[in-house]
């Protein structure tokens, strides 16, 4: 029972604000009536378009309200200002062109604005963002307002360098092909001396994972600096690499006060023989971009974990949903993001994620409303982003996994590895070989998401470390109603 | 210790019966099989030897198995891996690769560590 929306295409292009004179007469105008409600406007290939949930003010007209997230978005200001005219206004003017209410949500509605291109700078998030998302979710005639998803021209893409790395380039460099990557954040997350922590790594990577995880908020505190961390994970790294003849990485957290003190951080990440670094998304546009481009130059994997984000991607109503954070980001240039686990301990409906899925692997990402995606997006070439699956997930979830994301993702069991009731090594090494024998039994044609209890317990017959995980985490689920939910199917949601 | 590279390096050896269904699954997905060999599996040796050329418009799992079995017998005491080639545009890389022999004694490593100032040390592996 999915519902269509009627999306806007066809129309003329109406770019006439009226009678000029009375447009700039000193005073205050509805936004409609400034130019910026252009109805069946037909966006140009070179715009970039936005979609915004909005919630207008009780009384105010749901056009009015597109049109004034369209004017403050872009050129408006509350009153008219005559110095409009000393510039091609009507150009640089945002174009509210179509809303629609929201399919069963009552007082929200979809607005859809287009913009000029020359409106934003090449190659900055910062910029696109202080436009799209500076002033306008402060504005008192809307409760409230999310922006949904963009779209973004060719042009505009190929003004940003993208992932450093990419999933093709990471895989070759790993040579590991076929299979989902394994991973374990260390935990405690907080507390453990340098010492202790890279014995941490040597147990999971040596028991099979491909890596582990510094968490969000490791950085360099009293129990464990940072450059402890750093030689006594790259230690361990290397010892695991010996032992097993496999490249393996531990994402070393570079997140600092300042982007001089990332750039030191990754430079002794980088002498170390490090293959990955990591950075929190609270470290903000610019430094990522930067650190992006300092990882292209270095060789280095960039990890990106995506703390903070619930503060304004979770809430349907207001925010920015991580499917458009997830646009900025494979612009901004990651080569992994944490995109969600659907079956995990954080929020996540399994198609919404998938969308975000998409975004991260797609060439080209096809409208899928009931994945939430809004647009055709071409990414014109830019590399590929590994999305990463952690929080909450374990050995018995695994035909899940991999029938929900494929082979492209990252798999992080913390928790999963480092709580095994025989050890840090037997819990990587039940998570890998439960990977790759329902990897194999996929591949032999054989239906995972429903015989995937079968082909676990059979692998358990030779491996007592599975045996042992899901005997341990049989009946853990995080079955909780998700709030991020397509408004264009029912809700589902698995387990 | 076991070398644990490839796809499938944490489960028992596969059969040749289980080799023939992933092959049947990489030709399905129209990919190109290839087998390489080496006697030095050292994770940063990415040139392993080609035993022929990638099999482009090979149609039949029981092609490949011929030429493993001539492969395995002419190089006994090596690693043989089998490559399957994807060539779609956003890939053009391998998008299996899992190892089919290995020999009797496991190839083993060693960590050479060269100290530095402070507390860096540069890390090389080499032959055991």
């Amino acid at each position: 029972m999915s519902q269509t929306v009627k999306f806007p295409s066809v129309g003329q292009d109406q770019r006439t604000t009226g009678n000029t004179s009375a447009r700039y007469k000193a005073g205050v105008l509805k936004y409609k009536e400034m130019g910026y409600w252009v109805p069946g406007y037909v966006p140009k290939d070179t715009d970039v378009i936005a979609v915004f949930r909005i919630t207008p003010q009780e009384g105010v007209d749901p056009e009015e309200a597109a049109a004034a997230v369209a004017g403050e978005s872009s050129t408006a200001t509350w009153t008219v200002v005559w110095t409009d005219r000393l510039t091609a206004c009507e150009n640089y003017r945002a174009k509210a062109y179509e809303v629609q209410p929201v399919p069963g949500i009552e007082g929200q509605y979809f607005a859809w604005i287009a913009y000029e291109l020359d409106l934003f700078e090449e190659g900055s998030i910062a910029n696109l963002t202080a436009s799209i998302i500076g002033n306008v979710f402060s504005f008192k005639p809307l409760k409230a307002a999310r922006l949904e998803d963009m779209r973004f021209p060719v042009a505009y893409v190929k003004t940003y360098k993208g992932p450093p790395t990419g999933i093709v380039v990471e895989r070759e460099r790993l040579d590991k092909y076929g299979r989902p990557l394994l991973g374990a954040t260390i935990k405690p997350k907080l507390g453990l001396s340098g010492k202790n922590y890279g014995r941490v790594v040597y147990e999971g990577l040596l028991g099979g994972l491909d890596f582990t995880k510094d968490d969000e908020n490791i950085n360099s505190q009293p129990f464990m600096h940072w450059r402890d961390r750093f030689s006594f994970c790259m230690e361990a790294v290397q010892k695991a690499q010996c032992a097993s003849g496999e490249v393996k990485g531990h994402y070393l957290n570079i997140t600092a006060g300042t982007m001089e003190e990332m750039y030191r951080r990754g430079e002794f990440a980088r002498q170390l023989g490090s293959c990955i670094v990591m950075v929190d998304l609270i470290v903000g546009w610019t430094a990522i971009q930067s650190i992006s481009e300092w990882s292209r130059q270095n060789d280095m994997i960039l990890h990106l974990h995506r703390a903070g984000h619930g503060t304004y991607t979770r809430q349907k109503n207001h925010g920015v949903s991580f499917r458009v954070i997830a646009k900025w980001l494979r612009l901004a240039g990651v080569d992994h993001m944490h995109a969600g686990t659907a079956v995990g301990k954080l929020e996540g409906d399994p198609l919404t994620v998938q969308g975000f899925y998409n975004i991260c692997r797609d060439s080209y990402t096809k409208q899928d409303l009931p994945r939430g995606l809004f647009f055709d997006q071409d990414w014109a070439g830019l590399r590929k982003v590994m999305p990463v699956a952690s929080g909450g997930i374990h050995a018995g979830q695994m035909h899940q996994l991999i029938d929900l994301f494929g082979d492209d993702v990252v798999l992080q069991f913390g928790g999963g590895t480092i709580g095994h009731p025989m050890g840090i090594q037997a819990g990587a090494t039940a998570n890998r070989v439960a990977l790759e024998a329902m990897v194999l039994a996929r591949n032999e044609g054989r239906d995972i998401a429903n015989e995937g209890p079968e082909i676990l317990a059979a692998a358990a017959k030779t491996c007592k470390p599975l045996e042992a995980a899901l005997a341990t985490w049989k009946d853990v689920t995080f079955n909780y109603a998700s709030t991020d939910t397509s408004d264009f199917v029912p809700t589902v949601s698995v387990a | 210790m076991r070398i644990t590279q490839g796809t499938f390096s944490f489960l028992p050896d596969l059969s040749d019966d289980q080799i023939a269904r992933q092959i049947d699954h990489a030709l399905a997905q129209g990919w190109a099989v290839s087998l390489e060999y080496t006697d030095d599996p050292h994770p940063r040796n990415t040139y392993w030897e080609m035993w022929g050329m990638p099999m482009f418009d090979l149609k039949d799992a029981a092609g490949v198995l011929v030429e493993l079995r001539e492969c395995r017998k002419a190089h006994a005491d090596c690693y043989i891996k089998l490559n399957a080639f994807d060539s779609t545009r956003g890939f053009e890389t391998m998008r299996l690769s899992f190892m089919v022999h290995r020999p009797r004694q496991e190839a083993r490593y060693r960590l050479r560590r060269e100290e530095g100032a402070g507390r860096l040390i540069h890390y090389t592996l080499e032959r055991a």
